[in-house]
């Protein structure tokens, strides 16, 4: 009897003392729709958006539409809300916003990576009664129309761009090097040698950077890992069985191509990779600053160097080359890049959804949208913009950018896809700090992925490309 | 109690004295005390069994879990006991409290203590302030002390140069070591304090007449001195161990777990499960193991403790 209630006691104080974490509480219950009753009239409405570093392409684009939308609509208060977050963090802070009437926003912006994600949960209004008035819906690329497509067949997300991903190179820095300012690189060992002799000839140079690891969060999985991987004979997800793919030898390889370059320093230091800044850091002072040769990187990077940019840098068309990233050994189309991209939507719990499309169509007017995809260093998803002369001679890497989405590979847009990306960038993690090998980082995720999706719903045989 | 001289013996132990009240009036005594616990329910009890209830459950910020939350029995706790980072950091959570509280901040709160009292005013007063300052300081800043103090260019490294040492990479390749050490330079003081108290506790002349029996130094200290403090000894074990089981913000400031897992104690892989990979069901279960780790830990002190008394 005393023992008992001495281990009560310890309990108790136990649970006192460490302070067990309280959940975050809400309701989980879904809500009666509101929004269909409403009349479009004055309301004030909320747009959530990721802001981190010191680029300001999506504030001053937004601010633009607020005084546009407001002039039109008299009595309406569109308000901005910047979150400032890393990638993994801004998800979070949103999903917890969007969990309450009174905290979520009217419209937010969602990465297509976690937009499936997001409809399972049904944070997000599916649109389709809006799309069905709205005539620009057809401009839309149709690979662009399924990226926010939920699983029920409706579209849940209005794509404002899209991108492709490949090896930017620092000219002089190869000319130093001895390499040619053509670089074509057919293999990952033809990507290694370069790298390599820039080790070798010119030292105080970072001569390849891969995104690895946790901080840098979805970066890491889709512009490092996944890059690699859809260069193998192998993928994440087969799509003919409907199942995930473990114990694939491409998976180990792109692994193994992670730890080669951490282990013979031609990449960064792991400890600069793990900095959560380092993104910023790689846009706006590395490659600007001539300290990084190769970067393998997305279609968006000059973003920083633009005028309204983090780093303004107009010789980057001079000093900069971009070059496809190969297959591992040439196989296949020999390049391989993926594709992603960003979405409006509007949250289940907003209190004023229509006015919230309304302003979802002032940002996607022909006008607006031509600016974003020019500004913002997108690649165009609507034809009409795609056709924009302005839009296509905006930049000196737009057209060969716009070249990869023939080879491009989309994600697996499951809802599954950003538990599997945290179990990629925990294995990458592993391995540049050199805790595992490239075998036992994979043993690991496919265990991971087995305990995620269940081991019915897993393969070992990749589709054949 | 009024002690109202009566000569009429008590008619009986029950209803004599304090415990004789009759139940009524003990309830109407405690009724001032309802919206204090009641207070207590909603806001430590409420929350508690929340995440008893979301330890069993799939709940999660997005995804399946954040629509329709399903109760999955154990589920959690069997993932987590079949993972190896979950392994890890329970590995790395014992490693941390051992080296950090029962060995660093018990063992050098008590020699500083002991130090102290055999010093003169100036030096008591300036070690003290000096070790406080380190305890007062909020975590964070003492974090980032920390890392620059650790760091590859850091004050540490610039130190061991000069007198022709080679530097030092803890925060990355031991960084299990380096919030360790963090976390006995910040935490130290409490453990001085609580041993300061129990010495001064501690007769002089025993202490003489041990000395006159020839007992001097470390025997005096094992043999005279610290069983005489035991019941502090325990108290404070068990404080800093519970204490230290929870520590987050120190470490995550420092390294945030990594590089790669290499420092991720319980509640940081708790955090990155909850709220980085938005597992809130599997986080809380986690949290429910450290729960039970401090339970056992607390169990151990308070049995030390009884055996004390008896």
């Amino acid at each position: 009897m005393r023992k008992s209630f001495k281990a009560a006691g310890a309990l108790a104080v136990g649970a006192l003392l460490l302070g067990v974490s309280a959940c975050s509480q809400g309701s989980t219950t879904k809500e009666a729709d509101p929004g269909s009753s409403q009349s479009a009239g004055p309301a004030n409405i909320k747009i959530a958006y990721q802001q981190w570093g010191p680029g300001t392409v999506m504030k001053s684009f937004l601010t633009g539409a607020k005084a546009e939308f407001e002039a039109a609509n008299p009595g309406s208060k569109v308000e901005i809300v910047p979150i400032v977050a890393s990638e993994n963090d801004y998800y979070t802070k949103l999903q917890l916003m969007m969990r309450s009437p009174n905290t979520a926003p009217d419209i937010v912006y969602e990465d297509t990576f976690l937009i499936n994600s997001d409809i399972t949960a049904g944070y997000l209004k599916p649109l389709d009664d809006y799309i069905k008035d709205w005539s620009d819906w057809s401009q839309f690329e149709d690979t662009a129309k399924g990226a926010a497509k939920g699983q029920d067949g409706k579209t849940y997300g209005i794509p404002d761009g899209t991108d492709t991903r490949a090896l930017w190179y620092n000219k002089q820095i190869f000319a130093k090097a001895g390499l040619p300012a053509d670089w074509q690189p057919k293999t990952w060992d033809e990507v290694l040698t370069a790298a390599r002799t820039i080790k070798q000839k010119v030292p105080g140079v970072i001569p390849l950077n891969v995104y690895s690891g946790k901080p840098m969060g979805e970066a890491s999985a889709m512009q490092g890992l996944e890059m690699l991987l859809y260069g193998t004979k192998d993928t994440l997800y087969n799509f003919d069985q409907s199942k995930w793919v473990v114990g694939s030898q491409g998976f180990k390889d792109s692994l193994g191509f992670i730890k080669t370059i951490f282990d013979e320093g031609i990449a960064p230091q792991p400890k600069q990779s793990l900095d959560p800044n380092w993104g910023n850091k790689v846009g706006s002072d590395l490659l600007p600053n001539g300290k990084l040769a190769i970067a393998l990187d997305g279609s968006w990077l000059y973003n920083n160097w633009q005028k309204t940019g983090a780093k303004p840098w107009p010789q980057w068309t001079e000093v900069l080359g971009q070059t496809a990233m190969p297959t591992q050994g040439g196989e296949g189309k020999g390049k391989v890049s993926l594709s992603g991209g960003w979405t409006w939507a509007i949250p289940a719990k907003s209190k004023s959804p229509d006015a919230a499309w309304n302003f979802i169509k002032t940002l996607q007017t022909q006008k607006n949208a031509t600016k974003y995809a020019t500004d913002g260093a997108q690649i165009a998803v609507r034809k009409d913009v795609a056709a924009d002369a302005g839009y296509k001679s905006s930049a000196k890497s737009t057209q060969f950018f716009t070249d990869l989405v023939s080879v491009t590979v989309y994600r697996p847009a499951l809802p599954e896809y950003p538990k599997v990306s945290n179990e990629i960038i925990t294995a990458m993690e592993a391995v540049m700090t050199g805790q595992s090998s490239p075998e036992e980082a994979a043993k690991n995720y496919d265990e991971a992925v087995e305990g995620i999706v269940g081991k019915d719903k897993t393969t070992n045989q990749s589709e054949g490309q | 109690m009024t002690s109202s001289a009566s000569a009429v013996p008590a008619p009986s132990s029950r209803e004599a004295g304090r415990g004789g009240r009759p139940r009524a009036a003990k309830l109407v005594r405690m009724t001032p005390l309802t919206p204090a616990i009641a207070l207590m329910l909603v806001f430590l009890a409420g929350p508690i069994i929340y995440c008893l209830y979301a330890a069993f459950t799939n709940m999660a910020l997005t995804g399946t879990g954040a629509n329709e939350v399903k109760f999955v029995g154990l589920e959690n706790f069997r993932k987590a006991f079949g993972s190896g980072a979950f392994t890890n950091a329970i590995w790395l959570t014992l490693v941390f409290t051992l080296i950090s509280a029962i060995i660093g901040q018990n063992t050098l709160g008590l020699g500083l203590a002991l130090l102290m009292r055999r010093s003169t005013k100036i030096v008591r007063n300036f070690v003290g302030t000096a070790v406080i300052g380190a305890w007062v300081l909020p975590e964070v800043v003492a974090a980032y002390l920390l890392s620059a103090f650790f760091n590859e260019e850091g004050t540490l490294n610039v130190m061991l140069h000069k007198v022709g040492l080679p530097g030092q990479d803890w925060l990355y390749a031991a960084p299990i070591i380096a919030v360790s050490l963090a976390n006995i330079w910040r935490g130290t003081a409490f453990s001085m304090l609580v041993y300061s108290a129990a010495l001064s506790e501690v007769p002089k002349e025993i202490e003489e007449s041990a000395e006159m029996d020839g007992a001097a130094g470390i025997r005096r200290l094992l043999f005279v001195t610290l069983p005489m403090i035991s019941r502090a000894v325990m108290t404070n074990l068990m404080l800093i161990t519970l204490q230290t089981l929870s520590v987050f913000g120190l470490i995550y400031a420092m390294t945030r777990g990594g590089p790669g897992t290499k420092s991720q104690t319980l509640p940081l892989y708790m955090y990155e499960q909850a709220f980085s990979f938005s597992q809130i069901g599997y986080g809380t279960a986690i949290a429910l193991v450290m729960l039970a780790i401090g339970a056992v830990f607390s169990l151990i002190y308070l049995r030390g403790l009884n055996s004390e008394a008896a």
